[in-house]
């Protein structure tokens, strides 16, 4: 035991003389690596942005909140079976409610009707366009996590007066007033007044594709008094235990069906989404895209590797002669398999903890031009890449190292 | 039989000891593609510790291809070997490996040192393999390297010694572990002969120590250092003697 362990110190010396040595090859040996860890390494952060990216978008939607809507999420094949299907109506938030609050040890909190549209909004000269307009109850406070910058949500009162007032996502309140307060100020939105009385703090986007900055939120009674809600809202619920997403999804299901006077047997004519399904169908995706991602930054490893296969082939035929000398002398097989094993790891090793250096630059780089860009740099990535590192040098140094190993003695010393 | 020289008056000659090794009807068979090269034709020899003994013979006798078979580093196409006792023949690599390490010192004719490792490194490196700690190493390494004369020169590289200082550290190297004998094959052919002398002094202490020595030449000169002559000629032995 002990002596494997001097066998092992005087490998690693001798790795780092070889190296020392032969500085240019193995610096040109090493890059190889360092290109592959690199590309392995970055593709590593950008698929973690992007995980986080989608998880971010997704708690926009709120893991505790359940929607009723006619459709599904994620489209279907059969959609016949659901255009049929009777609007959901903003009434029914109010029959949940009432159910609700009749249910001892409800697991939904609160029923809240959303009608949409896109309006365009205009204040003086300024004008933003397919802003997402949303007709809601004072209850939709309740719903979102966000902040606001300014002001505050319309109450009960405002709300079931159908007071025109408004409350504007980040983006179009910036888009209208730049610098200046939008408190008190008065908009257009789809060609009627409103006075804004509150301004969201930015959230950012849905995957990119769907801003939350981009909307405005009015009292459901202004928006039903301007705009037509014949094309049926959609009714979020928030429940209140989100590790029990299941049972409150099958309350719900039930009190849903009340509402509507199902008949027992007959299938839901509605359908309840959540943020977990749609992960769901996300997660295979981004599976994917991580795969082949990996795979072909693999290969650039892969190519790195083969260099390290290359030079310990060579170093073994330079020293076909020492080796012969050390066996004369008494290592073991075992003892030249590990010299030069470690060898071509200790290449690895100094590629990959450059490569992770270059980098840990880079994301820093990209994360300070690019904020938008969800790159992320995680203490897992070093203890893996390392692993990919060393790995990399056992398989790729095994084959020289082994027929290193087997060299006849004789025919070793002979070797000139 | 061909007449030994009569040697310098007054040298010592040690008893022999136990049986060291033991080979009777070696042959090995090198395979050149249709050919077949007769290295060893059956060749039978006995040598015992505290001997000093020279193997001659004209160059492709065979000398080399019985040292290595002496030195464990190769095993006999046919014929029975007896290394302190035990077979070598059914030994496994490791074993051969183990055998050389503890038992025999090499010394060969191109040095073999580790080019960019200095003297003591180059020493230490069978005790390495043999399992000594770090500061004992160092120890043993230091005092050989004394014994051979080289104790100012303890951290020169290879390049930095002189040809006959090189074979020195060999020696040193070769004496480290204690070994049961010490196998030298043409350890003067790359050295001046002034310096071959030295060498051939320095094997002349070893021996007086108590060493067992096997020193492979082709010069009378250098054979007549020893206590004992075996001369070789296409594979087998033509005479084996004493030097009076
Ligand atoms: N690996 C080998 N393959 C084929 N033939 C070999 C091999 N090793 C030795 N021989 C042959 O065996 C014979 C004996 O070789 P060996 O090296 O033992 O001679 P030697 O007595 O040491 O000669 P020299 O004085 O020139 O060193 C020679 O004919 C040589 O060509
Ligand atoms: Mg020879």
């Amino acid at each position: 035991m002990k002596r494997l362990l001097y066998e092992l110190t005087e490998s690693f010396r001798i790795a780092f003389a070889q190296i020392r040595a032969n500085k240019l090859r193995s610096v040109l040996t090493a890059l190889g690596v360092i290109i592959g860890i690199v590309a392995v390494t970055l593709m590593g952060t950008a698929i973690r942005g992007i995980d986080t990216g989608f998880n971010k978008s997704l708690a926009m939607l709120g893991d505790d909140v359940l929607y009723v809507q006619k459709w599904p999420w994620g489209g279907v094949e059969d959609w016949w079976n659901y255009a049929n299907r009777p609007p959901i109506r903003p009434e029914d938030a109010d029959k949940l409610n009432h159910i609700i609050e009749q249910t001892p040890n409800s697991l939904l909190e609160v029923a809240v009707p959303v009608s949409t549209r896109g309006n365009s909004v205009k204040a003086g000269e300024n004008k933003v366009s397919g802003v997402f307009t949303i007709g809601t109850t004072a209850d939709y406070g309740r719903l979102i996590s966000a902040d606001f910058s300014e002001g505050r949500l319309f109450n009960d009162t405002e709300a079931a007066g159908g007071r025109p007032v408004c409350v504007l996502g980040f983006d179009v309140a910036e888009a209208l007033f730049q610098n200046r307060s939008s408190i008190d100020q008065t908009v257009m939105i789809g060609g009627h007044p409103f006075t804004v009385i509150g301004v969201v703090a930015k959230q950012g986007s849905f995957l990119g594709l769907f801003s939350f900055d981009n909307q405005a939120i009015l009292p459901l009674e202004a928006f039903r008094k301007y705009f037509s809600v014949r094309r049926g809202a959609e009714i979020r619920v928030k429940i209140t235990d989100k590790t029990r997403v299941a049972d409150a999804r099958e309350e719900l299901t039930g009190a849903m069906r009340r509402v509507r006077a199902q008949l027992p047997g007959e299938r839901d004519n509605f359908n309840i989404n959540e943020q977990g399904a749609f992960k769901a169908q996300l997660d295979p995706i981004k599976q994917g895209i991580a795969l082949a991602g990996l795979f072909i930054t693999g290969l650039s490893l892969f190519v790195g590797a083969i260099g390290i296969m290359n030079i310990t082939f060579v170093s073994v035929k330079e020293r076909t002669k020492e080796i012969g000398t050390r066996k004369a002398l008494g290592a073991r097989r075992r003892t030249i398999l590990l010299q030069f094993l470690i060898e071509a790891v200790s290449i690895c090793l100094i590629g990959g903890f450059v490569g992770l250096g270059l980098t840990y630059g880079l994301v820093l780089a990209v994360g300070a031009a690019f904020p938008a860009i969800p790159v992320e740099f995680s203490v897992s990535l070093v203890f893996i890449s390392m692993a990919v590192s060393i790995l990399t040098g056992i398989i790729s140094g095994f084959a020289p190292a082994w027929g290193a190993s087997r060299l006849d003695p004789v025919v070793a010393l002979r070797y000139e | 039989m061909i007449p030994s020289q009569v040697p310098a008056a007054g040298r010592l000659t040690r008893p022999a000891g136990p049986l060291v090794i033991d080979i009777a009807g070696v042959t090995k068979l090198y395979e050149m593609g249709e050919e077949t090269i007769h290295a060893l034709r059956g060749v039978s020899v006995q040598i015992h510790r505290n001997e000093y003994l020279a193997i001659m013979g004209p160059s492709g006798s065979g000398k080399s291809t019985l040292m290595n078979m002496l030195g464990c580093l190769d095993t006999p196409t046919a014929g029975r070997y007896e290394f302190n006792g035990k077979s070598v023949a059914s030994m496994i690599d490791d074993e051969l490996a183990d055998i050389r390490n503890r038992e025999i010192g090499f010394v060969f004719q191109t040095f073999n040192l580790l080019p960019r490792s200095t003297a003591l490194a180059n020493v230490e490196l069978p005790l390495i393999y043999a399992g000594y700690a770090p500061a004992e190493r160092r120890a043993r390494a230091i005092h050989a390297l004394e014994n051979v004369g080289l104790g100012s020169r303890l951290h020169h590289k290879p390049n930095e010694l002189s040809g006959g200082q090189r074979q020195r550290v060999a020696i040193a190297r070769a004496l480290v572990n204690s070994p049961s004998i010490i196998l030298a094959d043409e350890p003067t052919g790359n050295l001046d002969s002034k310096t071959g002398v030295e060498i051939m002094a320095l094997f002349e202490q070893l021996y007086e120590q108590g060493n067992t020595l096997i020193v492979v030449t082709h010069e009378e000169d250098i054979a007549r250092h020893a206590r004992r002559i075996v001369r070789l000629r296409d594979g087998l032995i033509e005479s084996d003697g004493s030097v009076y």
